[in-house]
């Protein structure tokens, strides 16, 4: 089969600020094969092209969301763009089938740390709960939701030494969902994709 | 009219020698002692006569004081201090003792060899800052380090000048050195008198510099006479150099502190460029009768005393350069750059020599020798800086990831006008901690913004001399922000044309101007009344009733249409101006613009005003 082709989707509002997101973003700024839009650079004033996002959509195979958690969700902007992207009769509807059967992607970075997103933590819900609205949104405009690549914790990842092999393996997995190396039906079953690259990446290296 | 004669070879010559010089990398400094060499040694054109030339010519001194105190804001000075007075004074003491032991040492009496140290301590300005200039490499660590010695240099040329007669083997008698020193009105007058006169007449200088000619000036350009300004400027510097004279003085520390206390006036540039041509002439002048008078006789008769003196001198000088550099902690390729490039002598050794020999501290022979020693020193200028270009430099280079580009932060950006729309775009920059250097011909304007604590000059920014005075070569932003169209679009294309790396700005004042502007190479091209015309539009349409947001929406598709039909129209524009088809494109471009904001057109999910369109009831999945 050919290679997918990936677009990342980053929001980051104060990007000068950002320390694992910015991180994170230069892997996938200059991949072969990967289209990397910074949305706050594209529309600063929030004047989202329409047309221009959905030939995008249409020209790519994997939709991914690279985005801190802000408030169990996306930063503003990506949030404009579904209600004005994801329109009746192009994303979903009777006739909307522009997006059927591409994937589609989370790659998150959060405050609270991993056992923190539990029933007895202080978040309370499992990550995959809390994305439940993304999910289904790619459900609804039938694509496969694939579960998220999360940094938990991201702001004590430098000192923990967790940033840089986050980052690297974000790569990794850039390249196998590029080159078709992941094991789509595996990874379908794990809860976050962190964690289990190593045996859901086919053909190590 | 005999000077015609005169003033025509001398001319010639320069306009042949100094081009060809400069294309050869050899710098206008060379071109014009070659110039020299050919009309005076080689063929015998001009002789004793370039003497009294000279003399006149040295005037060109002084105003290159006065340019470069121009150049030196106090507080530029104080933050350079470190280097200035430890790299800077450390060169030329160690450089001047050394090579004067070097003198004695050959058996030389310790005046002469003192002069000689002094003299030869110094290193060419014009050729070192003009190649590090072409070369890119001013804003380097070591074109940082050859700036702040060559400064240093330039500011104890001063006090050399003070100094050098009190070597004199007698009492200094008879010859008038152009520099006066021996016309003092003050001669009869007891010590303390005279100590006074002195001080005064510095602190006249001073205070009267500060309080008084920004008046004048702001009177005199509000007459918005080019001609008259020049003249008053010269006029300034030929009125300060005479009461030094007066006083027994040197007119070159009057002019340069005259100049230091202008360069934090609004008129800095406008003086720079005014001054600077004659500078350059009176230099060049100078430069010519330096070697119009080089004696070959000398050179053929004693090449091995010569070009040995010359390495000599070149091998002391660059050793202890190289010492200061690595206490100055300069490594890899600005330690080579720092060493090689200040190794010559510079063409301020001329002029010390020639006042040396009037002020009868050296005599003739050694003095012509010396001229000499510079000369070759210079000469050879030219190959050290490609040796260091080609040999050196690329072995230094270091490797390690290259960071995305941080805009400097000094001058790195011109605003040309400063109206009511430079204005904003100024302080939008400045608040955001960029240095931009602002120029405008309305001196009122000018005062007043001043007042407000903005840096701003006064002058023409169609200019190109001013242009250039004000940093244009450096910088990475220039802001066309004129009031007056034609001249806009003029400024703009000189900008582009030629400094093709400087990113260009632009004010317009309407649609046809913006074609106009991107064609004369504007990179980006903001209209001046149609943001705030469309924010009036959406005013309105709140203040009737519509819902504020729903009003920004319809603000928002009028803009982007706006910007499509304006580049849309380019085309026909460009082809035969607002001809017929131009006007039918733009007649089909508004009634387009119509449908788009029409209230039907958002019912009929049409593709510019749509936008959280909900889905129709009827369908199946929702
Ligand atoms: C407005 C805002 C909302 C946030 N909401 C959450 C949240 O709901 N859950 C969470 O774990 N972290 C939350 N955070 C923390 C961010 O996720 C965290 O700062 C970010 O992932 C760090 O990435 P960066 O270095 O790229 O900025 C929030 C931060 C901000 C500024």
């Amino acid at each position: 089969m050919t290679q997918r082709k990936i677009l990342v989707l980053f929001a980051h509002p104060q990007f000068s600020r950002s320390v694992a997101n910015a991180r994170i973003a230069r892997e996938a700024r200059d991949l072969d094969g990967v289209t990397f839009i910074d949305l706050y650079a594209a529309y600063p004033r929030f004047e989202i092209d329409v047309d221009l996002e959905q030939e995008r959509l249409k020209a790519h195979d994997l939709i991914l969301f690279q985005h801190p958690l802000y408030w169990y969700s996306t930063p503003s902007i990506m949030k404009e763009w579904q209600d004005l992207v994801l329109e009746y009769g192009f994303a979903y509807g009777a006739d909307g089938h522009a997006l059927d059967g591409k994937y589609f992607l989370n790659a998150i970075t959060t405050g609270g740390a991993e056992q923190a997103f539990t029933r007895r933590g202080y978040q309370h819900f499992h990550i995959r709960e809390l994305l439940t609205p993304l999910e289904q949104t790619a459900t609804l405009c039938r694509m496969h939701y694939l579960p998220p690549y999360v940094l938990y914790a991201a702001g004590h990842a430098v000192e923990e030494n967790r940033l840089e092999p986050h980052a690297e393996g974000y790569r990794r997995l850039l390249i196998a969902l590029r080159d078709n190396r992941l094991n789509i039906e595996a990874a379908m079953k794990v809860k976050t994709l962190n964690g289990h690259l190593d045996e859901l990446i086919e053909g190590a290296y | 009219m005999e000077f015609l004669q005169p003033a025509f070879v001398f001319l010639t010559a320069a306009v042949l020698a100094v081009p060809i010089a400069k294309r050869l990398g050899l710098g206008s400094v060379l071109g014009y002692l070659i110039a020299g060499v050919i009309i005076g040694p080689v063929l015998g054109i001009v002789g004793a006569e370039s003497e009294d030339i000279k003399h006149f010519a040295e005037f060109g001194v002084v105003m290159m004081l006065f340019l470069v105190g121009l150049e030196l804001q106090p507080s530029m000075l104080w933050r350079m201090r470190a280097q200035l007075v430890g790299l800077g004074g450390m060169q030329v003491a160690v450089t001047a003792l050394l090579l004067a032991g070097g003198g004695m040492a050959l058996g030389v009496g310790w005046r002469i060899s003192l002069a000689t140290g002094i003299i030869l301590s110094l290193s060419s300005t014009a050729i070192v800052l003009q190649t590090l200039n072409e070369k890119g490499l001013m804003k380097t660590p070591g074109g940082k380090s050859s700036f702040s010695v060559l400064l240093c240099q330039d500011i104890a040329v001063i006090p050399m000048i003070a100094l050098l007669p009190l070597l004199a083997v007698a009492d200094a008698t008879g010859t008038d050195d152009g520099h006066g020193a021996h016309h003092s009105l003050l001669e009869g007058l007891p010590g303390y008198l005279q100590a006074l006169i002195i001080v005064g007449v510095i602190a006249a200088i001073i205070v009267g510099g500060h309080y008084l000619l920004r008046p004048a000036f702001r009177f005199i350009a509000s007459s918005r006479l080019r001609e008259i300004f020049t003249a008053a400027a010269l006029l300034l510097v030929i009125a300060i150099a005479l009461a030094m004279n007066l006083v027994g003085l040197s007119p070159a520390l009057g002019t340069f502190l005259a100049g230091v206390v202008l360069s934090s006036s609004e008129y800095r540039h406008e003086l720079e460029s005014d001054i600077d041509p004659f500078k350059g002439l009176l230099l060049g002048l100078f430069f010519i009768t330096v070697g119009a008078g080089i004696d070959f006789n000398l050179l053929f008769g004693k090449p091995a005393i010569i070009f040995g003196l010359t390495f000599g001198v070149m091998a002391v000088k660059f050793i202890i350069l190289a010492v200061l550099g690595k206490m100055f902690k300069l490594s890899g390729g600005d330690y080579w750059l720092f060493a090689l490039g200040l190794a010559q002598a510079g063409e301020f050794g001329f002029v010390l020599l020639g006042f040396a020999r009037t002020s009868a501290v050296m005599p003739a022979e050694p003095a012509a020798l010396l001229s000499l020693v510079v000369a070759l020193s210079m000469l050879l200028t030219p190959a050290l800086f490609i040796l260091h270009e080609k040999v050196i430099a690329p072995r230094m280079a270091g490797t390690g990831d290259r960071e995305a580009d941080v805009i400097d932060e000094t001058g790195s950006i011109v605003i040309a006008g400063i109206g009511r729309f430079g204005q904003i775009i100024n302080r939008i920059l400045t608040t955001n901690g960029f240095k931009s250097v602002v120029l405008d011909h309305d001196s009122d304007l000018i005062e007043m913004i001043r007042k407000v604590g903005y840096k701003t000059y006064y002058g023409d920014a169609t200019r190109p001399d001013l242009l250039h005075a004000a940093g244009i070569g450096e910088a990475k932003l220039f802001i066309a922000a004129l009031d007056d169209r034609e001249r806009q679009t003029q400024v703009v294309h000189h900008v582009a044309r030629e400094y093709p790396d400087c990113r260009i700005i632009a004010r317009a004042f309407d649609r046809h101007h913006v074609y106009e502007l991107q064609n004369a190479g504007a990179h980006e091209v903001v209209r001046e009344l149609f943001e705030s015309s469309l924010d009036a539009g959406r005013r309105a349409l709140v203040s009737l009733g519509m819902h504020p947001y729903h009003a920004e929406r319809k603000a928002q598709a009028f803009r982007k249409h706006d910007f499509k039909t304006l580049a849309a129209l380019k085309a026909a524009w460009d082809e035969a101006g607002a001809d017929h088809k131009y006007l039918d494109q733009t007649r089909d471009h508004a009634r387009e613009l119509e449908r788009v904001m029409s209230v039907e057109a958002e019912q009929h999910h049409d593709t510019t005003s749509r936008g959280w369109t909900p889905p129709p009831k009827g369908d199946a999945l929702v």
